[in-house]
């Protein structure tokens, strides 16, 4: 023994300053990886939540509720001139216009009220104005109605230029029909009511005058192409006469219709086609007068204030035998005070009312909502009008004050029952679901009824699990407990790799290849569903009375691989079967058969395609969880069913299906999951519309295919781009929901196989 | 011994059978897709002989016709006879051929159905020739004679190897104005367009300065001159590539003119030997491969297509692994592993589920709307109103697939560090290495292969993914590639090709579906090749490595 080396320990200083150096460096590093990886970490998870709130944050302002606040009061500019016939702001917001009653049109600045120029509309000798009416705001095209029997066609317009890059505005009045009045009654008796229209080769006028008749001209445009210059040819209506004192009269762009109501609550409606009374319809509710018509933005509905408070949209509906009537659509209930004026808004179906209380409300058509409501001042409000942008609204008090108020409403014609519910569109017989973002009018009623698309997702999904979930559950069960160890380790990777097949492919191939294919051989692909397990079962059969020597031949758990053959052979002959079957039952076309004798609606690209193409692409999915959850279940549970006695299907359908039914059941949640946010596939194999129709025949159109084809295509921040990201903000709770669910699920079942 | 029905059904035999079923179900249907595709794929390669022959018309009128044979198809006389044909009384069934008769210029489509009975005479005749062009797609006729400048140098049959050399000349000219055209003249207005911006720019400044304009001034006259300079050889170049002319005669006699310039690609295929087919073959396979598409994309290759996709998974892997290696080392190693961390975990599970279109309206709604406008306002006013990365591109596409992608790599590889045994770590540990390096030496390297596959599958999803695409940047065509030899070289705003979306575009935006098919199942073909190997790939790694932990835990 060497005492030495036990007494003597080498000399180790483990506190060399070299060392400690070494030990700080290393623990500087150990802390600055820990702190950099939790850092790196934590804001990669931060990332990824961002979606979600990124996506909330795009829609949230969709149903943000409107706002308004006062920005400036002022006496009512050039006062002098007397009362207020008409106001109105131009784009920017940044011009007032005024239309005193002496015939002088008054230019301010919205933000003091300070006069920036007036001009003195051609008033006829003598005569003074009696009414003003208004083309359609957005046109800025205004008629004045004389005592004469006159009518002078005017416009503001609002110049802009940019001097010094500076924005300046020069409004100035046009007269874009000539500054010659125009006659409309011939007697020269005053006109008490005008109302005109102006389409793109036309012009329309129709007045009451003094001694109640109705009056109308119609005007077509002509240009001389060398001058540019328009002329009008007049062509005077034949009106009805009319048994009461007309009160107010709108006269609509279509040139078809002229409303006439009557202070006791009573419209007639005139068809200019034939000049005779359409129909009469009375306002509800006893002593229900009309305070004021109005068109909407387009110009087929009739915006009506009542004085029972409220304001009732109607329209022209049209039935099924071209007969139309005019109906009551919906009513906006307006119970603060009398409702004194009204002005649509000129860009959405949109509209604003004042009341005699001081009350401002903001209402809109196809949402049916009122999005705002509140007391601007404690005079009653005798004009109001609302900027192009509808980003401001100038109203004048029965004070003699003007107030420039700005409006924040972005976003009105979205309420839960505009997205969800069946709304009844300007132009449709009925309230409908219907999803059309756009068209190429301005005045265009969009459609936002997310239902169509939310029906168009389930139908396609419903179809395609119907394709999938036999399949996938079938096969993964026969793989995890049948089959052979090493034909499993063959099979596996290949569904893996039917999982990674690009869903573009599939969808071109659904779309290009099996959707023409299944149109010409419609009943042998019908056929091949019931010739397939028949022959699968008479296989099986015949197999099991085979002679043992040839059955021992194939190991036990190989019997996919049997079928292979029987099953081609069986899906080939039902589709060479299809002309045939198609001759016997179906006069030779099955397609025409069923579009004319079961009437059912075909399309090449339906939901059979989809559930076809979108089931192959679903079944891996459900198909590997599925496997998993199977093969995991305890092996001594299945041993010991077997001891037992029981057979292996026994064994099946009491042990091994209860135990693992709840992974089976995640499993198929995912798959929904999958088959409802997919894409390509629906793009390509459907013909994208947006119908609500259970018909397997027919396509449809998915919240996620919507989201493809529209989302380029629409501006940011419209309420348009924001539905659409709604749709992906539901599309995407759905699925984070559903597959949250069913991992739940699972992992209480990995608990409870921990416990057996 | 035989087994009665009745027992048979109580033993749950049938059951079992239709399980089997269900397997052998997936498994033809998987293949099958993989056969059909292959099988459309790959012909489109192959010098289909053309085929001559009469086609009488139901009025006993008689054309000659010249074309592929594309397919057949069986139909019913009832729905012919209903159609207008004249068809036998007893004939139940009738077969109906596709032909691809080409000559579009001539006959106004490409393809045109015809009854095989009504084509009698056929014949292959050996000096009929199939002519790819440019323009007009395919034209098959005889040769009729050769002009250099309007006047005849050859004619009749003998003067195919004339042709063949003349042609030969004429691409060679093609590609050098292709080279002038697109490279040098690209380069040239590349440089206007820098001087452009940085002139705006200095306006912008207000250092728009005398000295400072005059030098983009002089630089911007030297581009002139340099573009003066190839404008002319650009002359000189076009006057050279027309002087040939073919005149060609289809079946029917009608003379047509070909420029020289127009053609691609002559052959004889009737003519040609198996070998020469072979070597067509593949001929056509690299052109598919390294050309640029032709003809709206209709015919060609799809170089463009293939380079922008690898371009962009190249992109995106360089964005995803380090960050799910570093979320997934973090979850697993770092983090305390309570509730919250299995929320996480979950959470991270469930967004690989969330629809790819989704993450492309976040990536259209945040990246490009958001981040890239605020870019272009902050680094790019120059170029406004005209966005830069105010809209779809290489970048954004990359970053949004990337965001796509993450849950795959951070469950993959935190899967990897799941498996390495804790005695690897706890031995570290105890040797005196601190956690990090315990981590950098020892855990890393182990996961390695994880988070290999990780990537592997990303890139594999990324591939084949064109939904989100679709809003973030991908075109259906790029007038220049992502990279190439023009500053900054790496174009990461510009908009790019990409496979998956040239097979929907293709397929379904283009004017001539029918001739566009056989392309587009050979893209796909590519594409599913792409994948499938990547795939194989990421499994057999994923299990050699399962294989090496099973032996660490004994």
């Amino acid at each position: 023994m060497n005492d030495s080396s036990v007494s003597k320990a080498p000399d180790l200083d483990f506190d060399s300053p070299r060392l400690v150096r070494y030990r700080k460096q290393r623990n500087f590093k150990d802390h600055a990886a820990r702190y950099s990886i939790a850092m790196g970490g934590i804001s990669v998870i931060v990332a990824i939540t961002l979606i979600f709130f990124y996506l909330l944050y795009e829609v949230a302002p969709l149903f943000e509720s409107a706002s308004a606040e006062a920005v400036a009061e002022y006496p009512i500019p050039a006062k002098e001139l007397g009362s207020t016939l008409y106001i109105a702001t131009e784009e920017q917001g940044e011009k007032g216009f005024r239309l005193a009653e002496d015939g002088t049109v008054v230019f301010f600045n919205t933000t003091d009220g300070s006069e920036h120029s007036r001009v003195a509309l051609p008033v006829p000798e003598g005569a003074k104005i009696t009414n003003i009416a208004s083309a359609n705001p957005a046109s800025q095209i205004l008629a004045a109605a004389f005592d004469n029997g006159q009518v002078l066609i005017f416009k503001h317009s609002y110049k802009l230029s940019y001097p010094n890059d500076v924005r300046v505005i020069s409004p100035f009045v046009e007269f874009p029909y000539g500054e010659e009045p125009i006659t409309l009654d011939e007697e020269g008796s005053s006109i008490r009511r005008v109302s005109i229209a102006i389409t793109e080769d036309a012009l329309i006028l129709v007045g009451v005058n003094s001694n109640n008749n109705l009056l109308g001209t119609r005007f077509s445009k002509e240009e001389n192409f060398l001058s540019g210059e328009i002329t009008l040819e007049p062509e005077t209506l034949d009106l009805p006469f009319l048994s009461f004192a007309p009160e107010y009269v709108v006269v609509e762009p279509g040139m078809r219709w002229v409303f006439v109501g009557t202070k006791a609550g009573q419209i007639e409606v005139i068809d200019l086609f034939d000049n005779m009374i359409n129909s009469t319809v009375k306002l509800k509710g006893k002593d229900n007068r009309i305070l004021g018509m109005e068109l909407l933005l387009g110009g087929s509905s009739v915006l009506v204030t009542e004085s029972a408070g409220a304001v009732s949209q109607w329209f022209m509906v049209r039935d099924d035998n071209n007969q139309y009537t005019f109906e009551q659509v919906r009513r906006f209930e307006h119970q603060q005070g009398t409702i004194s004026a009204l002005s649509i808004e000129h860009r959405r179906k949109g509209f604003a009312v004042a009341d005699a209380k001081g009350g401002l409300a903001l209402m809109n058509s196809t949402a049916n909502s009122t999005s705002l409501e509140i007391d601007v001042t404690d005079q009653p409000i005798v004009h109001v009008a609302l900027s192009p942008r509808s980003d401001f609204a100038i109203m004048q008090t029965a004070d003699g004050n003007m107030l420039w108020w700005e409006l924040h409403n972005e976003h009105p014609e979205i309420s839960f029952s505009a997205l969800w519910g069946k709304v009844w569109y300007e132009g449709y017989q009925e309230p409908e679901y219907i999803w059309q973002s756009s068209a190429a009018n301005n005045d265009f009623e969009p459609k936002y009824s997310l239902s169509p698309l939310a029906f168009g997702t389930l139908k396609a999904a419903f179809y395609a699990m119907l394709v999938a979930t036999p399949l996938a559950i079938c096969g993964a069960l026969y793989t995890a407990y049948f089959m052979s160890p090493s034909l499993r380790r063959k099979v596996k990777p290949s569904i893996e790799l039917m999982e990674a097949l690009p869903t573009v492919i599939l969808g071109f191939l659904a779309g290009l290849f099996f959707a023409p294919y299944m149109e010409a051989n419609l009943p042998g692909v019908f056929a091949v569903l019931i010739i397939c397990p028949i022959a699968i079962l008479a296989f099986g059969y015949a197999w099991a009375n085979l002679p043992a020597s040839i059955r021992h031949r194939i190991p036990e758990g190989w019997d996919p691989a049997l079928l292979i053959p029987v099953l081609i052979l069986a899906g080939w002959g039902a589709l060479e079967m299809s002309p045939v079957i198609e001759a016997l039952m179906f006069d030779g076309d099955m397609r025409k058969w069923l579009t004319y004798e079961a009437g059912i609606d075909f399309d090449q690209r339906n939901a059979l395609v989809v559930g076809a193409a979108m089931g192959f692409a679903v079944i891996p999915t459900i198909f590997s969880i599925t496997e998993d959850a199977v093969f995991s279940v305890p092996k001594h549970l299945t041993y010991g069913s077997l001891a037992l006695g029981a057979t292996q299907w026994q064994t099946m359908t009491r042990v091994i299906l209860p135990t693992a039914s709840p992974g089976i059941f995640s499993a198929v949640m995912i798959g929904m999951g999958r088959a409802v946010g997919e894409t390509m596939i629906v793009l390509m194999a459907t013909g994208n519309t947006p119908i609500m129709d259970m018909n397997i025949f027919e396509g449809m159109r998915t919240l996620s295919a919507n989201i493809a084809v529209e989302m380029p295509e629409s501006e940011v921040g419209s309420t348009h781009y924001r539905i659409l990201f709604l749709a992906a903000f539901v599309l995407f709770l759905f699925t984070f929901v559903v597959n949250t669910f069913a991992e739940w699920v699972r992992q209480r079942l990995r608990s409870r196989y921990s416990v057996i | 011994m035989s087994v009665s029905v009745k027992k048979w059904f109580k033993d749950g035999d049938p059951w079992i059978w239709i399980n089997a079923g269900a397997v052998a179900i997936s498994m033809i249907m998987v293949f099958g897709l993989l056969a059909l595709i292959a099988s459309r794929g790959l012909v489109h390669f192959w010098a289909h002989d053309v085929m001559q022959a009469e086609l009488h018309g139901n009025d006993g009128q008689v054309r000659i016709i010249a074309g592929e044979l594309v397919e057949s198809e069986e139909v019913l006389a009832e729905q012919l006879r209903d159609a207008g044909y004249v068809i036998p009384d007893d004939a139940e069934y009738m077969q109906r051929d596709l032909m691809k008769l080409g000559n579009r210029d001539v006959y106004g489509g490409d393809f045109r159905w015809v009854l095989d009975d009504a084509l009698k005479n056929r014949s292959y005749p050996e000096d009929i020739m199939t002519i790819e062009r440019r323009e007009w797609g395919n034209f098959y006729g005889f040769i009729d004679s050769i002009k250099e400048n309007g006047n005849v140098v050859a004619t009749g049959s003998e003067s195919w190897p004339e042709l063949t050399k003349r042609i030969e000349r004429a691409l060679e000219i093609h590609e050098e104005i292709h080279n002038i055209e697109k490279v040098e003249i690209g380069a040239i207005n590349n440089g206007m367009e820098r001087l452009r911006l940085k002139q705006r720019r200095l306006e912008l400044d207000n250092q728009a300065t005398p000295e400072n304009l005059l030098a983009i001034e002089e630089a911007r006259a030297e581009l002139d001159a340099e573009y003066k300079v190839l404008q002319d050889q650009l002359v000189v170049l076009y006057g050279e590539i027309g002087r040939d002319k073919l005149i060609a005669r289809t079946v029917e006699g009608t003379m047509v003119d070909i420029d020289l310039s127009k053609i691609v690609r002559a052959f004889q295929p009737n003519a040609m030997s198996l070998g020469e087919k072979i070597v067509f073959y593949f001929e056509k396979i690299v052109e598919f491969i390294s050309d640029d598409p032709r003809e709206a994309n209709t015919e060609g290759g799809i170089f463009p297509a293939i380079y922008g996709t690898v371009l962009m998974v190249l992109l995106m892997s360089i964005i995803v692994t380090p960050l799910g290696v570093i979320a997934a080392v973090y979850i697993r190693e770092y983090a305390h592993q309570g509730a919250l961390t299995r929320v996480i975990r979950i959470a991270v599970n469930n967004l690989a589920g969330v629809p790819s279109i989704v993450y492309g309206v976040f990536g259209l709604g945040f990246f490009i709307y958001f981040v890239g406008s605020g870019i272009d306002q902050a680094l790019f006013p120059e170029a406004l109103p005209s966005p830069t990365f105010g809209t779809g591109g290489l970048l954004w596409a990359s970053i949004t697939l990337a965001i796509l992608t993450l849950p795959v790599v951070i469950v993959a590889t935190e899967e990897g560090l799941a498996r390495i045994p804790r005695s690897m770590r706890e031995g570290s540990l105890a040797l005196g290495a601190t956690k990090a390096e315990t981590l950098w030496r020892v855990v890393l390297p182990m996961a390695s292969p994880a988070m290999m596959t990780g990537m592997i599958l990303a890139i594999a999803r990324a591939a084949g993914e064109v939904a989100p695409l679709m809003l973030v940047g991908v075109v259906k065509l790029a007038p220049s590639l992502p990279l190439d030899g023009n500053y900054p070289y790496l174009h990461l705003d510009q908009k790019f090709m990409h496979l998956g979306f040239h097979i929907y575009d293709v397929g379904f935006q283009s004017p001539n579906v029918e001739a566009a098919r056989p392309l587009v199942y050979a893209t796909s073909l590519l594409l599913v090749i792409v994948i499938a190997l990547l795939n194989l790939t990421a499994v057999s790694i994923r299990n050699r490595l399962r294989e090496k932990y099973k032996a660490l835990e004994m």
